[in-house]
């Protein structure tokens, strides 16, 4: 880029930012990357509470019924003991604030917003101000979730898969408002996510840069592209069924009451029918994370584009057609359930195809190892457990034998944190020096990557083995069972496991803070990366590219590539050599 | 890898890019590296606000298939429907309301069609008359649910009130919300806002309303009829 295209840039920002004042500049702000970071700071603040409700779960676990430092001063009538309202309360929410509020904001709300303009050359979304509306609805849905947590009888505690009846008749579980509160909640986070989906959506297909075909765009979009599909497509059928469930619980409609002609098993279907490619929402955009990362380090291109942007397609197409899985229990016909396990087994090939290219990206790469490719390690290895674990519940007999045990909470353990957040942290190192213009403390990065991949294997992985032995998820007590009292010693380990892993992302928010404000830096390009993104300054002004977008030469991965002097060659970059680019 | 799954573009002759005067190069292909050339820019085949507009119509297509099929669950699960000793559906009113809801899809249709010949004073009619046939939906089916709320069905009238009200009542819902972008719409028409070459605002509009329609005679013969 030319001294004078940086300066137009400057000018212009500095012109915009004066315009706009700070309410329109950081609050209603229609800049994508604004809106990227206010998702990133709501999704960070949910995971602090998301991850507060953990450890109070965990420690009830290890230590049934004693009180829980610091917890005194919330729960005063019991000093701080956990009572059984509260614990159902505490897994309840932790799941519902780290799938709704924690993950989706970050990885699809932050760096779906903040990615698909600058990854796809465009110098907004196609609706700037239906994102801002977007951000503002999820951002109330937030609030909502919280207010929960003060209504007499406290939040939901029906498990965050609000089964019906339990969750449809107040008596069950004592909780009126904030069940209902959680109802209206998920709600308006549906009609936000719409919002977004249909803006990723738009501006995906319709605003690429001028020579951005589809199959030059960087797999982070792609994933970003068929996340935004699921979610719009998903997401009403949840919102569907949180509007039966809420007018059962206060207009008096019988959707989920048998007595009265309505039907519980009702709500397990809407549910999964949303709940399962809802999984694959929250982790194809840390598979395209690490799809972006993975080449940059390995200065190799990524291992066969073509076949992980259809496997991820094809994951897409199968998402819809395993839900039943969840519910091989629930009374299906068995040959219903036959065919749930055989397409589960299928959604395997899929995924399958992508841990292996992964590992040929890595194959005879110059690898370095800085915190964004460690997380993208991390959550390639951590990954391909959750997997595999995924495997064995495919199978009916097993699934009959673990399912609602706490082998299913280690399998979704491993892939939401061992899989999306750790996508997350790779996304959230890799482009933060992008995104707020400077550099994190590679030290700090080391240090919260060690501490909590180990913390994270030792708080999750013993849970497959006491879910074989039967430890049942959402127990209170584990001591009250004889036949688990002789795997507690598990429980305290985890529970130990867990507090190391949550104090160690205080390493992560001190780091990030730091860099913040006091960070070196960062040069318009750090990693030497190929993507667009990267040739706009850091951080990019508003409009991110001077008077001219750029325009794309190439496919997003040409690392090591022999016609450039450099070992990388970005898309934006016009062959200048006169050679053809053709090394195949 | 990629070579396998997509050919690389055939050998053409490389030119060092001159100041200008080549012919316009063919459309990028995709895939991996291409020539030496600058791509052309992009013709997006349907404008932003109708494109987004099918997306938002995917995703109500799937809030209703929600809502529906939990109907028909409940619905094909009772012994008897509609259940004994609760008020009949007024069948024939609601029929005659479906034509007056169609008739207003094809007003939508016509003033579309009349944007690019005829006076904008055409466009403004015909939309007029949409929004009133809309609005006269509306108020039928108002009071219609005014009498059977006055019959003592309620939405706690067992699966058959609840169903029909959440239903029904998420349609209307949708049908005011159609109205209101509707109204916005002749507003905008009226202040000259679209003119015939920009207006996709008022297709996507008629797009969603075509949808809103196109939605009540299944959810007629569904909660209705059948």
């Amino acid at each position: 880029m030319s001294a004078t295209t940086v300066h137009g840039h400057a000018a212009h920002a500095e012109h915009e930012h004066h315009d706009l004042g700070f309410i329109r500049t950081y609050v209603f702000s229609t800049d994508h990357k604004m809106i990227a970071k206010q998702f990133l700071f709501l999704g960070l603040f949910m995971l602090i509470i998301g991850g507060a409700l953990a450890l109070v779960v965990r420690w009830q676990l290890a230590w049934p019924e004693t009180p829980v430092p610091g917890l005194s001063l919330i729960l005063t009538e019991t000093g701080g003991i956990i009572e059984p309202p509260h614990y159902n309360m505490a897994f309840t929410m932790h799941a519902t604030i780290m799938i709704f509020f924690v993950v989706m904001p970050i990885l699809v709300g932050s760096f779906g917003n903040f990615l698909i303009p600058l990854q796809i050359g465009a110098r907004d979304m196609a609706f700037p101000t239906l994102n801002m509306l977007s951000f503002w609805t999820t951002f109330s849905a937030g609030l909502i979730i919280l207010a929960g947590f003060f209504v007499p009888g406290g939040h939901a505690a029906a498990g965050w898969t609000s089964y019906a009846p339990l969750s449809s008749v107040t008596a069950y579980t004592g909780v009126n408002w904030g069940q209902n509160l959680w109802c209206i909640s998920l709600f308006i986070m549906g009609v936000g996510s719409m919002m977004g989906s249909i803006n990723y959506i738009t501006t995906i297909i319709n605003m690429r840069a001028p020579g951005m075909s589809l199959f030059r765009m960087p797999l982070a979009l792609w994933s970003l592209f068929i996340t935004a599909i699921l979610l719009l497509l998903a997401l009403p059928v949840l919102t569907s069924a949180a509007a039966m469930l809420l007018f059962d619980r206060t207009l008096g409609t019988n959707w989920f009451n048998p007595s009265q002609g309505g039907e519980p098993l009702l709500w397990q279907h809407l549910f999964w029918y949303f709940g399962h490619p809802e999984v694959y929402i929250l982790i194809l955009p840390a598979m395209g994370i690490a799809s972006e990362v993975l080449p940059v380090f390995c200065r190799k291109p990524i291992f066969g584009y073509h076949a992980m942007a259809f496997s991820m397609i094809g994951i897409a197409f199968l998402s819809w057609v395993v839900y039943g899985h969840h519910m091989f229990v629930s009374g299906m016909n068995p040959t219903l359930g036959l065919t749930f396990t055989i397409t589960t087994m299928i959604i395997a090939v899929p995924s399958a195809i992508k841990t292996f290219n992964w590992l040929g990206t890595l194959w005879g790469g110059r690898i370095t190892f800085p915190p964004p490719m460690l997380f993208a390690l991390g959550f390639v290895s951590m990954f391909v457990i959750g997997g595999l674990s995924g495997i064995f519940m495919a199978s009916t007999p097993v699934d009959i034998y673990i399912q609602d045990t706490y082998f299913i909470v280690a399998h979704i353990h491993y892939v939401v944190f061992g899989g999306s957040i750790m996508g997350a942290f790779a996304a959230i190192y890799f482009w933060f020096p992008k995104m707020f213009g400077r550099l994190t403390n590679n030290a700090l990065g080391h240090v919260h990557f060690w501490l909590t991949i180990v913390a994270f294997n030792v708080t999750f992985f013993p849970m497959h083995i006491i879910g074989v032995g039967g430890q049942m998820r959402r127990i209170y007590n584990p001591l009250q069972y004889e036949f688990l009292q002789h795997q507690q010693h598990w429980n305290v380990i985890m529970t130990v496991g867990a507090i190391v892993l949550g104090f160690s992302q205080i390493i992560f928010a001190v780091n990030f803070l730091w860099s913040l404000f006091k960070g070196a830096k960062a040069p318009t390009n750090p990693w030497n990366a190929n993507t667009l993104e990267w040739s706009a300054p850091s951080p990019p002004p508003h409009l991110n590219w001077g008077p001219k977008i750029p325009t794309v030469y190439r496919g997003p991965y040409e690392y090591s590539a022999p016609e450039s002097k450099d070992d990388f060659l970005p898309q934006w970059q016009p062959a200048t050599t006169g050679a053809p680019a053709g090394r195949h | 890898m990629t070579a396998i799954l997509e050919a690389p573009p055939a050998a053409l002759p490389v030119v060092r890019r001159p100041d200008g005067g080549l012919p316009p190069p063919p459309r990028p292909t995709g895939g991996d590296d291409g020539d030496d050339r600058d791509p052309e820019p992009r013709r997006p085949l349907l404008d932003n606000a109708r494109l987004a507009t099918i997306f938002l119509i995917a995703a109500e297509t799937m809030l209703f298939a929600g809502l529906i099929s939990g109907f028909l669950v409940l619905r094909f699960a009772a012994a008897v429907w509609p259940p004994p000793l609760q008020p009949r559906l007024p069948i024939a009113v609601t029929g005659v309301n479906t034509l007056v809801l169609l008739a207003s899809s094809v007003a939508v249709a016509a003033a579309v069609r009349a944007l690019s010949r005829g006076p904008a004073s055409r466009v403004i009619t015909r939309l007029k008359v949409a929004a009133a046939l809309g609005a006269t939906f509306l108020v039928v089916q108002g009071y219609e649910w005014a009498r059977l709320i006055g019959f003592g069905l309620t939405a706690s009238s067992g699966a058959y009130g609840g169903t029909f009200y959440t239903l029904i009542g998420a349609h209307a819902l949708h049908v005011v919300g159609a109205l209101a972008w509707l109204t916005i719409a002749l507003v905008f028409v009226q202040s000259g806002r679209f003119r015939p070459e920009r207006s996709g605002g008022l297709r996507a509009c008629a797009l969603y309303w075509h949808f809103v329609v196109g939605l009540w005679p299944i959810l007629y013969v569904a909660v209705y009829l059948l």
